[in-house]
């Protein structure tokens, strides 16, 4: 299923014979911002949205949102439903008009040109195959509707690409799940857009499925360097492919960043719980040591680096990662480390880790991941233990947020 | 009809066959089919049975003992010819009516039936029980309105008139030249100050009488197709126009056979139009079999045009659907 094909960035050149052979090639199609950029390493245009709002009626979707994607970055935007991801990349696609704002791709601005004026293709949500076509036809037809020459020499590589040459002739339906996102994806590319964007794209596959696809679309991406913009609700796809995520909600964009930025160092409490777990702690900021914050937590006293708080505030939630935190029985000495004691409430074995429910003295339940290092087995419910962990692995949140911001998505998800 | 005892069958069978889920007997789907089956046995194919005897005999209704014997007539379809589609093109006038009434109400029916399916929003369920609406009068009630719109001194033809579109009308007809059988609208589509007693009342009052049975179908097939098509479409560079052309108009292809069809077969046969808005010249076949059959009491003939009527239909929609390939549609 993951195409040999893909592996080589040979074939590829052959449906894109305008793509730059190497790194540092001339842009096919030359963008004043991207040619400026050193980390573009292939076409695309940068995207950027511009103080763009959308409003239905009373709703606001989107509310006042300035972004800038570089071009040749693999970029999604992730949130939970109605968050206005969707209609974020609706908009970039001219399927809806900002009620305010401009986007411009490259240096064009094409806030109200129609959607098939615009440099951008889509990848639709379920794909939107046209049933009555066959696959030939349908990653046609972008071509046929720019009246470009020599359609088939391109189809017939492009099907090559995605490994579906013998399907040419059969229809949308008799194809599986898998099979159709692919050839979603090749009618979009076929038109080589300075943005593909990506909606949701791989939501309907099974989850194996996904896995494999999420790894051949970065492939691609790396391979054709066209930005993509990416849609997705799912936190760990967005992490697998894209560069850069900007975490949405409500409307506004919470924190942007690369992945390992936006899981280790949250700025909100919602991309504390949307991204992964946290444990989340009311504490006070005392003071400062020399590029340390102080803090203190129910009576505890506590450390961790100043640029880790993300607070005007003095009343703080102390955040820290279940991986991040180890567990000992109580009496282990845990010097330079922040700790706290409490109560093994529960706890599941399952093999790699363990997972504890661990409670406070205050009543408050905390999650600790811990692989399964000791000798001695694990610890049971009922047992006293310290919990401690890397003052750098600290992170301070306002208080005034809500704590389980962005956490009822754990449940419905895998 | 009470033969059809359903519920019977369906509480008795779990008693009889314990395996099966409750409520699933293997005489369910047959208990389920047998009113329609039913039905159609007893008003369709065993007339349509009795046609085929009847018109190979011999005998009047009306006249001599008023009995039928069975005796192969196959002169009554030979008269059938001469009579209907030689001497006098009431045959062919039947199916260009149609024709030309089907695809009349298909230019009207499809936008309006695109309307109602993508724009209408919240007034879609309105517009819908509109399109409806005529059937709460009886079909006569509503074709004798007609004679009312459209009398000579009235507005419609007046303006008509006035318009040239009756000068335009009256041009299209069928020259003195050719020869009998082809003899369509030997005096134009229209009148020249005139609209009822001409072919083109005929054709308007067909296409108002079947507006309905042509929008629903199209509704019901434009209303299935997901809109992220068309926005697929206008993402890969297709005008608003190119993906209607190109997507929309393609999908809706099920509902447009399905409305032309339930248009023109009923069409071609109706004896209502022509009787109440046509001129005796415009008798087609509806009137032609009527006449046989209540007036002249020659029920063979009668059953010959019928037989013939049908078997014509039958080809030409078997030529049609596979032409329009519905089979291969999603």
């Amino acid at each position: 299923m993951a195409g040999a094909h893909l592996q080589n960035p040979l074939v590829f050149r052959i449906a894109h014979p305008t793509t730059p052979a190497h790194e540092s090639g001339p842009m096919t199609e030359p963008t004043s911002t991207s040619a400026a950029d050193p980390t573009s390493t292939g076409g695309g245009a940068d995207l950027h949205i511009v103080d763009v709002t959308k409003r239905f009626a009373s709703f606001t979707a989107v509310d006042d949102l300035t972004l800038t994607i570089p071009a040749g970055s693999f970029f999604a935007l992730l949130g939970p439903s109605g968050c206005g991801k969707t209609t974020t990349l609706r908009m970039v696609a001219g399927l809806e008009e900002p009620s305010a704002g401009r986007i411009v791709i490259g240096s064009e601005d094409v806030t109200h040109r129609k959607p098939y004026q615009r440099p951008v293709n889509t990848v639709f949500q379920s794909y939107a195959l046209f049933p009555h076509l066959d696959i030939f036809e349908n990653v046609a037809f972008g071509l046929r509707r720019s009246k470009k020459k020599d359609v088939r020499n391109e189809v017939e590589a492009m099907l090559e690409l995605v490994e579906l040459s013998s399907f040419a002739r059969r229809k949308p339906s008799q194809l599986s799940g898998g099979q159709q996102q692919r050839v979603a994806v090749a009618r979009a590319l076929i038109n080589k857009p300075e943005v593909l964007l990506l909606d949701e794209p791989l939501g309907a596959l099974d989850l194996k499925l996904r896995r494999q696809m999420q790894i051949e679309m970065k492939r691609i991406q790396t391979d054709v360097g066209i930005t993509f913009v990416h849609v997705t609700h799912d936190q760990e796809e967005a992490m697998t492919m894209a560069d850069t995520i900007a975490v949405m909600n409500a409307g506004r964009i919470e924190q942007m960043g690369a992945p390992i930025e936006l899981y280790e160092n949250p700025v909100t409490t919602f991309v504390a719980n949307f991204l992964g777990q946290s444990n989340l702690i009311k504490g006070q900021l005392t003071g400062k040591s020399g590029g340390d914050a102080l803090l203190e937590v129910q009576g505890q006293r506590m450390a961790m680096p100043t640029a880790r708080v993300h607070s005007e505030r003095d009343d703080v939630w102390v955040g820290v990662r279940p991986e991040k935190v180890q567990i000992s029985r109580a009496g282990t000495p845990t010097d330079g480390e922040n700790s706290i004691a409490g109560r093994v409430t529960d706890a599941s074995y399952i093999g790699v880790s363990t997972q504890y429910l661990v409670q406070l003295p205050w009543g408050q339940e905390v999650g600790v991941f811990s692989q399964n290092l000791s000798t001695e087995g694990p610890l049971g419910t009922g047992d006293d233990v310290v919990l401690h962990w890397n003052p750098a692995h600290t992170f301070a949140l306002d208080a005034a947020q809500d704590a389980d911001a962005g956490a009822e998505k754990i449940e419905g998800d895998e | 009809m009470s033969a059809a005892p359903a519920p019977g069958v369906g509480a008795k069978a779990p008693a009889d066959d314990s395996a099966r889920p409750v409520g699933q007997s293997r005489w369910t789907p047959y208990a389920l089919l047998s009113p329609g089956l039913l039905w159609l046995s007893v008003f369709l194919v065993v007339t349509t049975i009795m046609l085929l005897p009847m018109s190979l005999s011999s005998g009047r209704a009306f006249s001599g003992d008023g009995t039928f014997s069975f005796d192969w007539q196959f002169a009554n379809y030979a008269d059938a010819w001469t009579q209907y589609v030689v001497d006098t093109p009431i045959f062919q006038k039947s199916l260009i009516y149609a024709l030309i009434a089907t695809v009349l109400t298909l230019v009207i029916a499809y936008p309006l039936a695109y309307t109602i399916a993508f724009k209408a929003g919240r007034w879609k369920n309105f517009l819908l029980v509109l399109v409806i609406a005529p059937f709460f009068t009886s079909f006569l009630l509503r074709t004798n309105a007609w004679q009312t719109i459209l009398v000579d001194t009235g507005p419609v033809v007046s303006f008509m008139e006035a318009s040239g579109m009756l000068s335009v009308f009256h041009a299209i007809n069928t020259p003195d030249s050719w020869p009998s059988w082809a003899q369509i609208f030997p005096e134009g589509l229209s009148a020249e100050n005139r609209v009822l007693a001409t072919p083109l009342a005929v054709i308007i009052g067909l296409a108002y009488n079947f507006l309905p049975f042509m929008t629903l179908p199209l509704y019901a097939s434009l209303e299935r197709i997901d809109v992220r098509l068309i926005e697929a479409a206008t993402d890969l560079y297709s005008s608003a126009w190119t993906a209607f052309r190109k997507v929309t108009f393609p999908l809706s292809l099920p509902g447009v056979v399905a409305g032309t069809l339930l248009t023109f077969i009923p069409a071609a046969g109706d004896p209502v139009n022509p009787a109440l808005l046509g001129s005796t010249s415009d008798a087609l076949m509806g009137n032609a079999i009527d006449a046989q059959f209540k007036a002249t009491g020659n029920y063979p003939l009668a059953a010959a045009l019928s037989v013939l009527l049908m078997v014509v239909i039958v080809a030409m929609v078997a030529v049609y659907v596979r032409r329009a390939g519905t089979e291969e549609l999603v």
